[in-house]
């Protein structure tokens, strides 16, 4: 087997050991950060030990038990559902527009709305801080809402432009052409062949403002602080282990949108649409 | 009925109406794209226009250079220059364990790379947050590390690992070594094979084809890959503030600083400026003398 060779310049899996040997470090060094929190969640020591001496679900209890954190969990759900419904809407519109428009504006038009996702996230922090205290909406669902829909329409035209390249605007011509509304025709036809794309858009933009903390340590305080900014206060002031369980139920949660998310586009590519 | 009453409309009235749909296409459909641009326009573009205008003004109001002079004062240079360092350290470092993984990526089997993919996107798709907590807890004076070098008998002391730039590297690494691994993947993927048997047929042994031809292949991806974890590096907030302790002033922690515990929206403000354009201006250089685009996934 170590004597085949790997590659059609003839080297062997043999003389390859030394890239395999490295790049398994690397691997290891990128997955075990993610994975190690889990097992560590269940300690029972104030000091967080690896394996832990002794199991316990104390930092669990600690967790479900504690209304501050059960309630910016409730938040940033709620910033989360709110985020992915209005950045789905204007990110599939906007996507779906320019992709049919032939615009002398429409570079223009597209780089602005991929601006959020390029500027670092301390510059739309500073700035939506900065708007909001006239505006009063600092720590409010509402401006944290706002806040984290600019940040994801970028994510969400992404997806959706991938799957409007794939799509044949001829057959929405050809409803067109047999007397479809514009809506009509862009509800029947192509949002259906589309609808893959829109679905990990919306993946997108939940995990977007699920996971958000730059903008949220900024804009969201008391009694509407998201987790992530209980999360980051926590964990600059005291090493709390209640912080290992949350993140260890966050680590759970990525991986099963991770799988949810390869799972939709594997039935994507299978089904006969061309998206 | 209604079905027959369309099918029997001239085909005449359907041209019309498809070619007044086309002349409306230029307005009505870019329009969809408004509410995106609006919201877009008041939550970043509008601020930091209006805070980049501030900072033109001093304290009194009056139209001066006064928060960017204030630029060059040794707490500032030095600030830039940590940033600096840590950026170049961090894409230096992630190029050396990147290069490999994705060149491996780009040579295995199908199925053995797609499992590979799963670890590089795992990380990827993990909050920053978790990962930096998870390195905080790795690396602290009684974290597994210290203690594993302890107990091998490495070190007689724990090493501060942590709330100094060891840690905030080592964090930084972590969340950047995808941002770099997938654009040189893309890049590796694309290179045809057969130029690499071409090679071998020539009488080149694997070495000198990989030195003469894969790697010269590959350099518009990889400089793709850099420009973007540098640049990335160069904005980024929340690793160098958990794992910094405080300690690693870098520019995004220091605006944050200037706006959160002092309300110095000024020179907040110019810093940012500052930090934008010079962001802005390794993107375009990048993009204008690389031709980075064809890199970034081939198919744009």
């Amino acid at each position: 087997m170590l004597r085949r060779p790997a590659t059609s310049t003839q080297i062997t899996h043999l003389q390859r050991l030394w890239l395999y040997g490295l790049v398994g470090l690397v691997i290891a060094f990128l997955i075990i950060p993610c994975l190690i929190v889990v097992p560590m969640s269940f300690s029972d020591s104030q000091y967080l030990e690896f394996p832990p001496r002794v199991w316990s679900l104390r930092w669990y209890e600690a967790y479900f038990f504690s209304s501050e954190w059960r309630q910016s969990t409730w938040v940033s759900l709620k910033v989360g559902a709110a985020t992915t419904i209005l950045a789905t809407i204007l990110g599939t519109l906007a996507s779906y527009g320019l992709h049919k428009s032939g615009n002398l504006f429409k570079p223009v038009i597209r780089s602005m709305l991929m601006l959020p996702m390029m500027v670092p996230l301390i510059f739309v922090a500073i700035g939506v801080f900065f708007v909001y205290a006239r505006l009063g909406l600092n720590n409010t669902i509402t401006g944290l809402v706002l806040a984290h829909t600019t940040l994801a329409i970028p994510f969400v035209m992404i997806a959706v432009g991938n799957g409007l390249s794939g799509f044949d605007m001829n057959l929405e011509r050809a409803a067109r052409g047999l007397g479809a509304s514009p809506v009509r025709a862009f509800v029947t036809v192509t949002l259906p062949q589309i609808r893959i794309s829109v679905l990990s858009g919306m993946l997108f933009a939940f995990v977007t403002s699920f996971d958000e903390v730059v903008v949220s340590i900024f804009v969201s305080s008391g009694a509407n602080s998201t987790l992530t900014k209980r999360m980051f206060a926590n964990i600059r002031d005291q090493v709390d282990p209640t912080v290992a369980a949350i993140s260890s139920i966050l680590v759970v949660l990525s991986i099963v949108i991770l799988v949810a998310g390869q799972l939709i586009q594997r039935r994507g590519r299978s089904s006969p649409s061309p998206d | 009925m209604t079905v027959m009453v369309q099918e029997v409309k001239p085909a005449i009235l359907n041209n019309s109406l498809l070619q007044r749909s086309r002349s409306l296409q230029g307005i009505s459909f870019v329009g969809l794209s408004l509410p995106a641009a609006v919201l877009v326009a008041a939550v970043l573009i509008i601020p930091f226009s209006w805070l980049a205008w501030l900072s033109l003004f001093d304290a009194a109001g009056n139209l001066s250079a006064e928060n960017y002079v204030r630029l060059l004062r040794p707490a500032y240079i030095e600030s830039f220059l940590t940033t600096f360092k840590v950026a170049g350290l961090v894409t230096a470092i992630c190029v050396l364990l990147g290069y490999p993984v994705a060149y491996l990526l780009s040579q295995l089997p199908q199925r053995a790379a797609q499992l590979l993919m799963v670890f590089v996107i795992l990380p990827f798709w993990t909050s920053v947050l978790v990962r930096t907590y998870a390195w905080l807890v790795l690396l602290q004076r009684q974290g597994i590390i210290n203690q594993w070098l302890l107990s091998s008998g490495l070190i007689s002391e724990p090493l501060p690992l942590v709330h100094n730039m060891t840690g905030t590297v080592i964090g930084m690494v972590h969340v950047m070594l995808p941002f770099l691994i997938l654009p040189l993947y893309a890049a590796m993927k694309a290179i045809d094979p057969v130029l690499l048997r071409a090679a071998a047929n020539c009488g080149a042994s694997p070495a000198q084809a990989f030195r003469q031809v894969f790697l010269p292949l590959s350099l518009s991806g990889l400089s793709a890959g850099i420009a973007l974890t540098f640049v990335l590096c160069l904005g980024f907030y929340l690793t160098p503030a958990l794992l910094g302790g405080g300690r690693v002033a870098m520019w995004s922690t220091q605006i944050a600083d200037m706006v959160a515990k002092f309300a110095n929206w000024g020179a907040a403000s110019a810093l940012s400026v500052v930090l934008l354009v010079v962001t802005g201006g390794i993107l375009w250089g990048v993009n204008r003398f690389m031709r980075v685009p064809d890199a970034w996934g081939g198919k744009r």
